[in-house]
């Protein structure tokens, strides 16, 4: 595998008349035909792991879909009413009931994670490594902390009697939806944060910058890997602001 | 078509990326076990597949004998034959000809044929195959929990499959789900693969449209696999739940009528609308291949070039976006809105489109060809009649108006054996007869092979047309007898033991052909590295069969697409992909 060409970087900021001209539909156009229609490759510059990473966050995006779609369906079939989302996830501060505040604070965590992520592979990619390694740590703490988070909420709700087979104020599939698919979610995350883990001590030893072999699949180590993982990451905070919206504002 | 030129001047682009990482085991069982050899794995998918293909060949036998003489076997009860009925129907379609076609011939034939070393993750490969094997433990280790396994159909709608009455309540239902969500785990592992290597990894010169049609037709299969089976993963687990923790996402209100159960307001239509938009992809992820294997077959065995190439793939590709919007199809009766039905129906009868199309080239690839009738060739051609007419009898389930009356006959039976069980069979059989060569070394045994393609063919017919009859009588399937029922006549009675004793026939004949695969492996006649004289990658490895690594130190470089034979004006009557113009040998 090549390495990723670095210079688009700088590109952005000295956009040239040649290079807007090289960025007009037609422009745009002609290049993924003659790409689609080359030898060896379709995606040029891009490494395997990135393709497949594509590749399996389309498939995990009709996994995704096929929860929350399953999940309208439910609720609009529902014999029962539904609960209200303002009044079951709001949490008691100083006596007042605040709606939707530790939803607030986690999806504020997660989106934040994202940011410190995209800086990682920045920095990855300028072989800074001491930037790199604190910024993975700081991204898999954000996201630990995203879990943690969750685990709180998922014991409140158990603890007012939420559960997968019913919940004192309506619908039974509330529950079950509820936990299925932020459970569901949660484990991405969790496992997110796994490799993530991973992948910082990966660079805080130096196996990316001395391509040393992988533990298990025994392939060398390089950059590219830590913007796969952020692909990842990104893509499970994106399916988190469906989430959200579908189960906390609906 | 004239003759086809090449630019003779062309020089292929040099190569883009570095030579590929791979792990040349040592060990017997590095390298036939815990194997990253993509090829080795092809065999291990093909092996296990086979396996638990003949257990469900062994259910059907014990389905037929209890059809077809009912008074005179007691071998099953009616608790068994259900559990029969669905082990049989998702073992079939789902762990034999899913396996076969993508992990079986998507892992021999890609690195191969795209002129790679193998494929890009060769670790996670293994791991899908490893993933798979556990899957089929776990589906067979359904036989002997509580209770045996899942009768609920193949299809295992709720709320009957998780319902009390239903055999394999108990345990069976449990591990057929479990077993269906680590097979998908394992494929998407195998199918990321299988996309990333066509699409990222192939040799100099191989551009998409010199891609021999087996990849497309495998490519576009496994690209529809990745976005169908996420629907059948979340049935299942959502399915689970309701077996395990007491959700009711599928329990209806309308339980609680009849049964005293607690659970209510969930919806079983939504995880039909869930399978089926798995489960009709899921028949062309089967068929896909098939119809790119056969291409291959037909064009290399009547020594002519594939007609209209480019429409082919275009039709491969219709056909995989329009599979996505068929589903409900298999819904008429299920009571979802009748508008839908008419929605469903046009794009139904739209797809039968660009598969005329597809059957319209191959006859037209074999029209004045040089048609040899080897075994591959045999069974491509008894694909094509199968494949009509299985497709044809579909063009009567899709429309609204006929379906309803033929659902749940032994038409529809009669129908899918033919179009997806049958059809994609005697591809797979083609398939290995045309492959074997390569992946052994040895020609199989023609006189078996010819006894072996009569048989099955044509016990084919003599099985599953006359269950249109049946069907057409508004025989109802899925039934353990009939008993003293007025509306079906005596001959049906006749029919179905008719149907039993060439059935049996038609299974004995498999063990003939596995006592080939075996008996050839040390007896069949030497093949040499190019025995059918084709034009594609696989043939033209330096060694047979092929190392790990495939191609000894220099890759091949394409220069042409794959379907040059017989070109006018050319000495040898194939030109391999391999051969830059310059060295064609011309006539003088």
């Amino acid at each position: 595998m090549t390495r990723q060409d670095t210079t688009h970087w700088s590109d952005e900021g000295t956009m040239t008349g040649d290079t807007l001209a090289a960025r007009s539909p037609e422009a745009s156009i002609k290049r993924m035909m003659a790409d689609w229609s080359s030898d060896q490759r379709v995606f040029k510059q891009v490494p395997w792991g990135k393709a497949m990473m594509w590749a399996f966050i389309l498939s995990d995006i009709f996994i995704f879909g096929c929860f929350l779609i399953a999940y309208m369906t439910v609720r609009i079939t529902s014999t029962e009413p539904w609960p209200n989302a303002a009044e079951v996830f709001a949490l008691q501060v100083g006596g007042e009931y605040v709606p939707l505040l530790l939803i607030a604070i986690m999806t504020f965590v997660l989106i934040s994670s994202s940011g410190t992520m995209a800086l990682a592979v920045k920095y990855g990619y300028e072989r800074n490594r001491l930037a790199t390694t604190l910024l993975l740590l700081l991204t898999s703490l954000l996201g630990a902390s995203f879990v943690g988070m969750q685990a709180f909420e998922w014991t409140k709700l158990i603890e007012d009697g939420v559960r997968p087979w019913a919940n004192p104020w309506g619908a039974a599939q509330f529950g079950a939806t509820f936990f299925m698919i932020t459970g569901f979610h949660g484990a991405h995350v969790s496992f997110g944060v796994l490799f993530l883990i991973i992948m910082t001590v990966k660079v805080a030893r130096g196996s990316l910058d001395k391509e040393r072999p992988g533990f298990l699949t025994g392939r060398k180590g390089n950059y590219e890997m830590v913007e796969s993982l952020g692909l990842y990451w990104h893509f499970v905070d994106l399916v988190w602001v469906f989430i959200f919206a579908f189960f906390y504002l609906w | 078509m004239g003759e086809r030129e090449y630019d003779a001047s062309y020089q292929a682009p040099p190569a883009e990326t570095g030579e590929m990482e791979l792990v040349h085991a040592e060990t017997f069982i590095g390298k036939y076990i815990w194997s990253q050899d993509a090829k080795v794995i092809a065999i291990q998918y093909m092996l296990t597949a086979t396996a638990i293909g003949l257990v469900a060949l062994a259910l059907s036998i014990v389905m037929r004998l209890q059809l077809g003489f009912p008074d005179t076997f007691s071998l099953i009860d009616p608790a068994e034959y259900l559990q029969s009925v669905s082990m049989h129907g998702m073992i079939m379609v789902v762990y034999l000809l899913t396996a076969f076609f993508l992990g079986g011939f998507g892992n021999y034939l890609i690195p191969l044929m795209c002129g790679t070393r193998d494929m890009v993750f060769p670790y996670l490969n293994m791991l899908s195959f490893w993933f798979y094997l556990v899957s089929v433990l776990i589906l067979a280790a359904g036989f002997f929990v509580p209770g045996g396994s899942t009768g609920a159909g193949w299809t295992l709608y709720p709320p009957q499959s998780i319902s009390e009455g239903t055999p394999g309540v108990d345990g069976g239902i449990i591990t057929m789900l479990v077993s269906l969500m680590v097979f998908i785990a394992g494929f998407t592992m195998g199918g990321l693969n299988y996309v990333v290597t066509v699409l990222q990894a192939r040799t100099r010169g191989m551009t998409l449209m010199r891609l021999p049609l087996t990849i497309w037709g495998i490519f576009m299969a496994t690209v529809m696999a990745l976005l169908a089976f996420p629907a059948l993963f979340v049935a299942c687990l959502m399915l689970l739940f309701d077996r395990l923790l007491g959700t009711s996402f599928f329990m209806p209100e309308m339980l609680g009528v009849t049964q005293d159960v607690a659970r209510e307001g969930g919806s079983p239509v939504l995880f039909q609308h869930l399978f089926w938009f798995f489960g009709h992809p899921e028949v062309y992820i089967v068929a896909l291949p098939a119809f790119g294997i056969v291409s291959d077959l037909i064009a290399t065995h009547a020594r002519k070039n594939i007609f209209g190439y480019r429409m082919m793939v275009w039709a491969l590709i219709l056909i995989g976006v329009l599979s996505f919007v068929v589903w409900a199809h298999h819904m008429f009766v299920s009571g979802m809105n009748p508008y839908f039905g008419f929605l469903f129906a046009t794009t139904t009868l739209i797809i039968a489109v660009p598969t005329a199309i597809k059957v319209y080239n191959w006859v037209l690839t074999l029209w004045r060809g040089n048609i040899r009738f080897t075994l591959p060739m045999l069974f491509a051609i008894g694909f094509l009649f199968t494949f009509l007419n299985g497709g044809l009898s579909g063009l009567f389930l899709g429309n609204v108006t006929v379906d309803v009356p033929l659902s749940d006959t032994y038409f529809v039976v009669g129908h899918f054996h033919m179009v997806m069980a049958v059809a994609p069979i005697l591809v797979i059989f083609g398939a290995i007869y045309h492959w074997y060569p390569k992946i052994t070394g040895r020609m199989l045994n023609v006189p078996l092979g010819q006894i072996h393609f009569w048989v099955t063919f044509l016990g084919t017919y003599l099985i599953y047309y006359p269950m249109h009859f049946i069907g057409l009588e508004g025989v109802p399937r899925r039934y353990y007898a009939y008993g003293e029922t007025t509306f079906i006549s005596d001959s049906v009675q006749s029919l179905n033991a008719f149907i039993t004793i060439a059935a049996i026939v038609v299974a004995l004949a498999q063990l003939l052909f596995l006592f080939n695969i075996v008996w050839s492996y040390y007896r069949g006649r030497e093949a040499g590295d190019n025995p059918w004289h084709a034009t594609t990658l696989e043939w033209q490895t330096a060694e047979t069969p092929p190392p790990h690594g495939n191609f000894g130190k220099e890759l091949p470089v394409v220069y042409r697409w794959p379907y040059d034979y017989c070109v006018p004006g050319v000495k040898a009557d194939f030109i391999p992909q391999n051969v830059p113009p310059q060295a064609v040998e011309r006539d003088s």
